[in-house]
């Protein structure tokens, strides 16, 4: 059998004379990108952003690292120190994890469904937008910021950042220093004078509006977009991971964002909230920020456990061991992840009540995470493991997160977390969830499904290399911090005393890191090569179980030739096994002709399908939020009321071009034709009454087979 | 080993329309799960101003004996009647009458226009007269930043409403399409308009010494 590699034509319909802004044609090229609606070419911008944040965070980890290998160390100054773990907190967790989960989610979530997009692609392009705008305004701080000390203290040895001794990477010092959590009222206008900490507390704010506009997208999409037969507990545990974490983010981020516009309230229209001089209360910011932080921490780690439930059961030829247990954890997990978060808080002096209540709230997690890890182990027993790169990461994610939860767990007890608050121990902790749980498994599922995006796989090879590398290094750097915490190496800390004898295990830390960067490194070059160079992977390279497995690679433009009907859980793999006697599966000699089939059939669709158009207005749209935020940072000067004017004025026209523009979701071919745009439809096709589309028309000269 | 014994058929309720799996235009369904995540939002504002307004030491003048509570419950009537023009709006559109359609989505914008009125009213004579502002004291800035917040949800209610109004007026008649906006911004204003209930209940009414 034959197949053909070439897309079918796109076709290009005129743009509706309508609309008062022109329509963007073109799918191809820089500005097919800067316009698409497509949630793969999104899904995919959105994992370069983040990959390239994740270096940014990197560079500023080994540079703390390397401040910290010396015992009084000068190589930093104490500003660009504050600065720079400042903004490696908040790098990693806003703008790497968060939007690398985000490209996953975006990429297959409707790929899993078996739906041709999400439900909203222009709002999905507005928050990938959003996002990238809100991490460049963030980092806009190292240019436009100043972080200036409180006052009084400027001549302080190390408070260096303006007017103060010459000292190494001074110019750092300009981000925002108030830890990722700024705590309020240290990051208040008192104790953080300079505009360093709106930055971040506008930054986020506009980084909130991108993921709340993305998670009202995916519920939607998940509850709605699914094809026939997929029912709920049919779905992949990725989306119902997603499903969770989407959730979460619904009902934590307007927390915090009420939180960041009341410190931004009082930081530069002198509100009074944390200001404990008038009244105001100093603990009611971490109540605020950890009602949203301690969700945060599962909205990090939910999409990674999805995707080690879905790389696990392949590798090891065996259906998840509980599919419904592990989908039941996951949303316990999330429900009581909002019923934890005074654990971070246990050293500011709440009532012993509130910590034994918080305490055994916290050992409650235990429960469904336990579920899981064991239902991942149980997935791996007896099964027919193939240790390909994916599974690595997966087995890794799963030991390491066991270390961490295991920390975790003595962190709700309460007189040994006050041993532990603020030093090294609670850094290790996090970094085992967060690094050897979320950034292990964001590999797995990088690894695995490489092939989607590129149709070629990622060098198995340099992936072992990468993996041991990574792993060693990753356990030299953050295993230490255990024993340097224990001995009371405190957290933040700028200088150290040698006759502490903290330094050796420093040093391990510190070539640990620098592991972690050379294994980093080893993919890149991977990813680079393998771009060019891989194997061909073929429709179905890992003999996978999902319906995402069931198009050709990479994915053609429209997902689907024809939607999918899915029958039972792990549709795919049923099509290609059944069981003899004893229940153990067997390979259908059909399978290689329905695989050839869905080569062939993916490439070729019987049928017109339309596809989201491209727009410019999600651009737009975003594009003010920035303008609106150094405004705000500027309010006192005319220039920065001109920047608030264009931020409302970009918003306000991109929303009026969105709301003119017709609608164009390729969802949307059963609503009725748009009375005022039907005089200027050049086509007359059923169903495609959405002007302006980029179609995809079949070519049906060809025979097709159908199995 | 496998659970092959879990096989199915696509049964009859599996086919229903692949784009609305719930039966819900996806429209509707997003606008419900926002305000899902709006309520939140306020709650956060309005335990803010719970948390400050019982505390004792704040720098005079508290809120709660300021507060010109016949003035605001007429606001209040105007913002509630204002849903009752938002639902003859959504009415008469059911029935395909446009005029009345854009007559009654104008007179909510109109309505909501007179509360918002009202709301810079008060602040003026709150600040001018009584002189409380955003820096009084955490109660004062809670006070602002939650009816402030709701101002604004109330003026982008305005605008969209407007919106509506002037694309009925130039296109001659809101089509089904456009007609179903009428739906989403009526969930919208009719939640702002929840809100304020709350609002004027728990932070007027309640706190008013």
């Amino acid at each position: 059998m034959t197949t053909t590699t070439e897309r079918p034509g796109v076709v290009e319909e005129a743009p509706p004379t309508t609309t008062i802004y022109r329509r963007p044609k073109s799918t191809e090229g820089f500005w097919g990108w800067v316009t698409t609606t497509d949630h793969k070419k999104i899904g995919i911008m959105y994992g370069y952003a983040a990959f390239f944040f994740f270096i940014v965070g990197g560079v500023e980890a080994l540079l703390l690292r390397i401040h910290l290998a010396s015992a009084n160390s000068e190589f930093l100054t104490a500003g660009a120190y504050n600065a720079l773990f400042s903004m490696h907190g908040a790098t990693m967790i806003f703008l790497f994890v968060m939007p690398a989960s985000a490209a996953f989610v975006n990429y297959l979530l409707p790929l899993m469904i078996g739906a041709r997009d999400v439900a909203f692609p222009r709002l999905n392009a507005l928050s990938w937008w959003a996002f990238l705008f809100g991490g460049i305004f963030m980092y806009s701080a190292l240019f436009f910021g100043t972080g200036l000390a409180p006052t009084g203290v400027e001549n302080v040895v190390g408070n260096l950042a303006e007017g103060g001794r010459p000292g190494g990477l001074n110019f750092l010092a300009d981000m925002p220093d108030g830890g990722w959590f700024l705590y309020q009222p240290n990051a208040g206008p008192d104790f953080s004078p300079g505009t360093g900490i709106d930055f971040a507390l506008l930054g986020i704010q506009i980084l909130g509006v991108a993921s709340l506009v993305a998670a009202v997208n995916f519920i939607v999409t998940i509850f709605n977009f699914r094809a026939k037969g997929m029912r709920l507990l049919r779905m992949p545990v990725f989306v119902w991971m997603t499903m969770v974490t989407q959730f979460l983010l619904l009902f934590s981020l307007p927390i915090i964002a009420i939180a960041l516009f009341m410190a931004t309230f009082d930081r530069n229209f002198g509100a009074m909230f944390f200001d404990a001089t008038g009244g105001g209360d100093p603990i009611l910011w971490q109540h605020l920020f950890w009602l949203f932080g301690h969700p945060e921490v599962y909205i990090l780690v939910l999409p990674a456990m999805g995707m080690v439930s879905e790389v696990l059961p392949v590798f090891s030829r065996k259906p998840l061991f509980g599919y419904s247990a592990v989908i039941f954890a996951g949303a316990a997990i999330g429900f009581l992840g909002f019923g934890v978060w005074a654990h971070h808080m246990f050293a500011t002096g709440i009532s012993p009540v509130a910590q034994a209540a918080f305490g055994l709230s916290t050992m409650t997690i235990a429960i469904p995470t336990g579920i899981k890890i064991f239902n991942w182990m149980g997935t791996m027993w007896m099964g027919k493991l193939r240790f390909s790169t994916p599974l690595l990461f997966a087995i890794g994610f799963v030991a390491m997160f066991v270390i961490g939860g295991l920390s975790g767990v003595t962190h709700s007890i309460v007189p040994s977390d006050w041993q532990q608050t603020d030093t090294y121990y609670i850094v290790a902790h996090f970094h085992y969830v967060l690094f050897g749980g979320s950034v292990f498994g964001l590999f797995a599922g990088i690894y695995y499904w490489f092939p989607k995006i590129s149709g070629r796989m990622l060098g198995e090879g340099l992936g072992k290399v990468h993996f041991w590398l990574m792993f060693i290094g990753f356990n030299l750097t953050f295993g230490p911090m255990h024993w340097l915490g224990l001995q009371g190496m405190v957290r933040r800390t700028w200088k150290y005393d040698p006759a502490t004898g903290l330094e050796p295990w420093n040093i391990a830390v510190t070539v640990g890191a620098f592991i972690i960067a050379l294994s980093i490194a080893v993919f890149i070059y991977n990813w680079w090569s393998s771009r060019r160079r891989g194997a061909p992977s073929g429709l179905d390279p890992w003999d996978a179980r999902t319906v995402e497995w069931t198009v050709p690679n990479p994915t053609p433009v429209y997902n689907f030739a024809t939607t999918p009907v899915i029958t039972r859980l792990d549709d795919f793999w049923h099509r290609k096994y059944t069981t003899d006697d004893e229940g153990r599966a067997v390979r259908r000699p059909e399978a290689d002709q329905m695989i050839a089939d869905l080569e062939y059939d993916g490439r070729n669709p019987k049928t017109e399908i339309h596809l989201p158009a491209p727009s410019y207005f999600p651009l737009l749209l975003a594009s003010g939020m920035p303008f609106i935020g150094w405004g705000i940072i500027w309010h006192t000067t005319t220039w920065g009321l001109g920047m608030v004017v264009l931020g409302v004025l970009l918003i306000v026209s991109g929303g009026i071009g969105w709301a003119l523009e017709p609608l164009e979701e390729a969802h949307e071919e059963d609503h009725p034709h748009d009375e005022a745009d039907e005089d200027e439809e050049t086509h007359e096709t059923e169903g495609a009454s959405d002007v302006g589309r980029a179609s995809e028309s079949a070519d049906t000269t060809e025979p097709v087979e159908t199995s | 080993m496998t659970d092959l014994a879990h096989e199915g058929d696509v049964t009859a309720e599996d086919h229903h329309d692949e784009h609305e799996s719930l039966g819900m235009d996806a429209r509707k369904l997003g606008m419900w799960v926002f305000l899902s995540s709006e309520f939140l939002f306020f709650g956060a504002l309005m335990t803010n101003y719970l948390l400050y307004s019982n505390r004792p030491g704040l720098a005079d003048p508290y809120p709660g004996t300021i507060y010109d509570i016949p003035f605001t419950s007429v606001s209040s009537f105007v913002l509630l009647m204002s849903s009752l023009t938002m639902v003859l709006a959504h009415a008469a559109l059911e029935r395909d009458d446009q005029h009345q359609t854009r007559t009654w989505l104008f007179a909510t914008a109109a309505l909501g226009s007179i509360f918002l009125g009202g709301q810079v009213f008060e602040f003026y004579e709150f600040i001018t007269h009584d002189g409380m502002t955003l820096t009084t004291s955490p109660v004062a800035s809670a006070f602002y930043v939650l009816t402030g917040f709701h101002g604004l949800h109330v003026a982008i209610g305005i605008l969209m409403l407007l919106s509506l109004w002037g694309i009925g007026h130039s296109q001659g008649a809101l089509s089904d399409k456009r007609g179903f906006n009428v739906e989403l911004v009526g969930l919208y204003w009719h939640f702002v308009d929840i809100i304020w209930i709350v609002i004027f209940t728990v932070v007027y009414l309640l706190s008013t010494s």
